[in-house]
């Protein structure tokens, strides 16, 4: 039994591109207001499971939920607003910070304030002053945080994460790590999380996907990486951890 | 001009014929066919031409002008094989720009309705309107594989696929516009436009000429607006799906 209430449910979702199976017959929950955490190697379909959470990817077969309802029938920008993404470049638009921050109201013809940009900047840990920088001028780290805040402008309650901190060093990967907590705990948000750090998956994420070739092999608390029961998660993580 | 005349004009296929053996530029193959193709091609359509403009029926003007906008239409899909439907979005834009121009030009009774002013009109207008289109999809599919993940991004934010597009869709609109305004700035001055020298060379008065080249690039710049912008508005839609996700496989060329 499943004793979260779950935000996003699969149910024998299967995906096929190009006469290749990237997804092999899911079903699986994220529960609501916790860390969820993707792991598995690469090519195992884990983007792919985060981009048909956010609608940018449509099951072959099978159904997504979300909050109870399906995918296909929410209106796929509705979907988006409500279903953040940050993906793993953190692609940003030419221009300052705040055109970044202001991108998502300006898509919905509305104005963000030069207040509310200062807040939600403040939330990933950058001061005011980078308002006016140059987007495509900053470090690694601080594009992630742009890209997160920039999706936190449309108070999504549930937030995907794809490899975020794979491309920074030790330190910028602390502060996401920090940021992506202290968002949960402020505002409650359903994250999905994708990451190849075990580690960090078994000490941010409350729950965690085990995904391999296509496959949802193992899924529960994140102690499930610490004690596969699968032998192919256990050899999995023992690759991981050396 | 005499037939001897004429003749003697092969000297100028010969010279480059010699250059590319001497230096071994390996065009003479090339600089044949050419030559050849431009005899038969520009005979056939003198003839036909001269056949039109005797009969005076506006079937075979029509016939015509389909003609070349069918031979457009050939040309300019290669380039946008990548985009659903390229064929009939190009068709409708020639038909769309040829129809508009010719429109106001016969409507407002710019030039008389004869085969002698609507058909070589109709060539520039259709033919800029070909390379205009393949200009646009050239750069549109470029700026589509280069800035993918940039759509993709404002498609994720809950932008609408014409949100996500827009910057990759101007961006090409201008770039193909460009070179038809920028040739403008010089006409002149750098260069008697073709039409123009022709008619002077033909023995028309000069300031008569240099009117009709002004009616002329005046066309092309509408030519040139109306196609990108509308060939551009036709097929930016086909690259999403209903559930306003971007389709992968068809923006690889």
């Amino acid at each position: 039994m499943d004793p979260y209430t779950p935000a996003i449910h699969f149910r024998s979702v299967s995906y096929e591109s190009g006469g290749k199976q990237i997804l092999k017959n899911i079903t699986g929950s994220y529960p609501a207001g916790k860390i969820t955490t993707l792991v598995g190697p690469s090519g195992a379909g884990k983007t792919t499971v985060l981009k048909m959470c956010n609608g940018l990817l449509s099951p072959t077969s099978g159904e997504i939920t979300v909050d109870g309802r399906p995918i296909r029938e929410i209106e796929p920008t509705t979907l988006r607003r409500h279903v953040g993404i940050a993906l793993q470049d953190a692609p940003v638009i030419k221009g300052t910070v705040w055109d970044n921050l202001a991108l998502p109201a300006r898509l919905q013809k509305k104005e963000l304030s030069r207040k509310d940009a200062e807040g939600w900047l403040e939330d990933v840990g950058l001061g005011k002053e980078y308002l006016n920088a140059k987007a495509t001028e900053l470090s690694g780290g601080q594009r992630q945080k742009v890209s997160i805040a920039r999706t936190l402008v449309n108070q999504s309650e549930i937030l995907l994460l794809d490899e975020i901190t794979s491309a920074l060093d030790r330190t910028s990967r602390r502060e996401i790590e920090e940021l992506i907590v202290r968002i949960n705990r402020k505002y409650g948000t359903t994250i999905l999380w994708i990451t190849h750090n075990l580690e960090q998956a078994i000490s941010i994420g409350d729950y965690a996907w085990v995904l391999m070739d296509g496959e949802l092999i193992e899924t529960g608390e994140s102690s499930l990486l610490v004690h596969p029961a699968d032998p192919r998660v256990a050899q999995f993580v023992k690759g991981g951890s050396e | 001009m005499t037939p001897l005349s004429l003749a003697l004009t092969l000297i100028f296929v010969i010279i480059p014929l010699l250059l590319s053996k001497t230096l071994r530029l390996g065009l003479e193959k090339d600089t044949l066919i050419a030559t050849v193709r431009s005899i038969i091609q520009l005979f056939a359509v003198g003839y036909i031409l001269k056949f039109v403009f005797e009969s005076d029926s506006w079937i075979y003007i029509l016939l015509m002008v389909a003609l070349m906008i069918f031979a457009a239409v050939q040309n300019a899909r290669k380039k946008g094989k990548s985009i659903p439907g390229i064929t009939w979005k190009i068709t409708v834009t020639i038909i769309a720009v040829e129809v508009l121009t010719q429109g106001i030009l016969l409507g407002f009774s710019i030039v008389p309705p004869e085969a002698q002013y609507i058909i070589p009109i109709s060539g520039m207008i259709v033919g800029n309107s070909m390379v205009l289109s393949i200009l646009f999809l050239n750069r549109f599919t470029a700026e589509m594989e280069a800035h993918r993940d940039r759509v993709e991004l404002i498609l994720s934010l809950g932008g609408t696929p014409k949100q996500a597009i827009h910057a990759q869709l101007t961006d090409a609109i201008k770039a193909s516009m460009i070179p038809t305004i920028e040739s403008q700035k010089t006409m002149g001055l750098v260069q008697l436009p073709g039409m123009m020298s022709g008619q002077i060379i033909a023995g028309a008065d000069p300031v008569q000429a240099v009117q009709f080249q002004l009616l002329i690039l005046f066309l092309l710049l509408t030519t040139a607006a109306v196609s990108s912008i509308l060939l551009g508005f036709l097929s930016y839609p086909s690259l999403f799906n209903e559930r306003m996700q971007l389709l992968r496989e068809q923006t690889i060329d």
